[in-house]
């Protein structure tokens, strides 16, 4: 029974081997680098390991007899001895040191950079990702939150701040982590070199909801991203029906407004994410929850039990208006 | 033994005292709409005695409580009160930093003054702030002149300081008075 138990616990890790979101199903050059630099680890010094304990055990079956004199010497073993100490040393010296030399190597993946890329700002906010595309040209520039677009296989610069307290980008499959310090601006080139959605996760602890600050990098083919970015860079496009006619006039007279933007309306706030295409992105509140009608309507009636901390308040809502609320957010595609 | 005993104890009951921490009220009432303060702007009313006035002691509530003033202060910016105000020593708005209040210093006063909005050019923030919020910017507007506790007050910025954080502003009980900006007077 407990050997049994014990398989099981010795079988979960291995679940974290694959997945979007792990650093041992790697798709990005930075990423791989990594995972090659842990499997020779990991290797190397499992097999010092394992010889070491080898030798313990030897060590501990062959002892000297005892009553030996240890005034009389023997010159031979004790050279013997001499020989197989400096042998260990020396391998010692050069296991580290090429691990050493490998793990530098590695840095040329790791902190490749060039400025030539798609750049992107990625602002930390508690709890949530402020993205910011940028472009030398003012109409192509444009902002979304907690979900990047890049195209495949070609290399993206990120940007990375914040604007309260330190918080670590971190997207196991394609990169490894770097902070967001308020007051500077740290790069980091990620790449994916297959189509796909990968998760990160902050991964430096930042208050109440650090755990429910997710995100999501979205790897798709530079004609599908194009369009994607087409879309996103218009302004949310008027309402057609009179229901989602009536939502928009009912976030246009709560608080929402003073927080959030929706591009082509009156609505500007600025410091919560911004919700011109809310409905197009895959999930809400930096990965808590997947983008559908009743978890839109869940989070508006109240944040604070999903998220509880979250700096969108509790904002009174009619129940006649919630319906009509959520389609105009909805349909924000 | 016991010169070691004696002491050892008493410090491990200081330690009780981390067991309780100030409460954080992130929910709101969601029902809840308006708190129904009576608050009078002069000190006249007829016949004897000041205006009848009810206060319901809400504001203690925000006062007294560290997590709800530094929410106060985080909005402060969110909603650009230092867009007329600056950081408390008055731009287009009155200085708010001062002991000198023309619409009184109480936080049930400032609460109103947010809500309803003031004559002179200061916007009412009725329905587009929820009410929780408007309590949390006028405890904060409370520390600017140091009319809340020291412990809390906000202690530092994280970033560039203009002036000195609220908790070391002397204390500064409201008088009534205070002027209003030339450049915020109502074309007359
Ligand atoms: C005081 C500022 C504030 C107000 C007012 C506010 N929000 Fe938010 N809202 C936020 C913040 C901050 C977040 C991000 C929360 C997080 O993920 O931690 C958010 C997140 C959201 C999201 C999820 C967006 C995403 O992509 O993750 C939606 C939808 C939303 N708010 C709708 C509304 C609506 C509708 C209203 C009005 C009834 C409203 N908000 C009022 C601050 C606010
Ligand atoms: C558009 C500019 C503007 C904005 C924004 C603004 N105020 Fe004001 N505020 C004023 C003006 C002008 C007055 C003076 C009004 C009067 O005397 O009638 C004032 C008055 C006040 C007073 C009363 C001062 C006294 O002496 O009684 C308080 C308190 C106050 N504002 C707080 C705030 C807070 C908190 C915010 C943010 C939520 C804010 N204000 C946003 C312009 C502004
Ligand atoms: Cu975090």
């Amino acid at each position: 029974m407990h050997r049994r138990l014990a398989c099981v616990f010795l079988i979960l890790p291995l679940g974290a081997c694959q997945g979007w979101q792990s650093a041992l199903d790697t798709h990005g050059p930075a990423a791989s680098a990594l995972e090659a630099l842990f499997w020779t680890f990991l290797s190397v010094l499992g097999f010092v390991w394992v010889l070491t304990m080898g030798a313990v055990a030897l060590s501990l079956r062959r002892r000297r007899p005892e009553g030996e004199d240890p005034l009389v010497t023997n010159p031979r073993r004790e050279s013997r001895m001499g020989w197989t100490i400096s042998g260990a040393v020396a391998l010692t010296v050069v296991t580290v040191l090429t691990l050493t030399g490998l793990s530098y190597a590695s840095q040329k993946h790791l902190f490749e950079k060039r400025d030539d890329v798609l750049t992107i700002k990625v602002t930390g906010h508690q709890w949530w990702w402020q993205v910011d595309y940028e472009d030398s040209q003012a109409d192509k520039r444009f902002t979304t939150a907690n979900e990047i677009h890049i195209p495949v296989g070609e290399p993206v610069l990120l940007k990375l701040e914040s604007s309260d307290v330190i918080h670590s980008f971190w997207v196991p499959s394609l990169t490894g982590k770097m902070d967001l310090i308020p007051g500077r601006q740290n790069t980091l080139q990620i790449q994916a070199d297959r189509e796909g959605s990968y998760r990160g996760q902050c991964a430096e602890f930042c208050g109440w909801q650090h755990a429910h600050m997710g995100m999501l990098i979205v790897a798709r083919p530079k004609a599908e991203f194009d369009g994607w970015r087409d879309n996103q860079i218009r302004d949310a496009t008027a309402p057609q029906t009179d229901e989602r006619k009536r939502g928009e006039q009912i976030f246009f007279s709560k608080p929402c407004v003073m927080c959030h933007q929706v591009r082509g309306t009156s609505a500007g706030g600025k410091v919560a994410p911004d919700l011109t295409h809310v409905g197009s992105r895959q999930y809400i509140a930096a990965g808590t929850l997947p983008t559908t009608r009743g978890n839109i309507a869940a989070w508006i009636v109240d944040p604070q039990s999903i998220k509880p901390g979250a700096q969108m308040p509790v904002i009174k809502i009619e129940p006649d208006e919630l319906d009509p609320l959520v389609s105009y957010l909805e349909g924000l595609k | 033994m016991n010169r070691i005993v004696a002491p050892a104890g008493i410090f491990l009951l200081l330690v009780l005292g981390a067991c309780e921490r100030e409460e954080r009220a992130f929910r709101a009432d969601p029902i809840a709409t308006e708190t129904e303060e009576k608050i009078a702007l002069v000190p006249l009313s007829p016949g004897s005695g000041p205006p009848v006035e009810h206060r319901t002691g809400k504001g203690k509530e925000y006062e007294d409580n560290a997590y709800h003033v530094a929410q106060g202060k985080r909005l402060y910016t969110w909603f650009n009160c230092n867009g007329c105000h600056s950081n408390g020593g008055g731009g287009s708005g009155p200085p708010l930093m001062d002991d000198r209040w023309i619409y009184g210093g109480q936080i049930e006063n400032i609460v109103q003054t947010i809500r309803e909005g003031r004559p002179n050019g200061m916007p009412s923030f009725r329905g587009k702030v929820p009410d929780d919020q408007i309590w949390e910017l006028a405890a904060y507007v409370r520390s600017m002149s140091g009319n809340v506790a020291k412990d809390v007050a906000p202690g530092r910025n994280d970033d560039m300081h203009p002036r000195p954080a609220e908790n070391r502003e002397p204390d500064s009980p409201p008088v009534a008075g205070g002027s209003i900006p030339p450049s915020a007077e109502m074309p007359q």
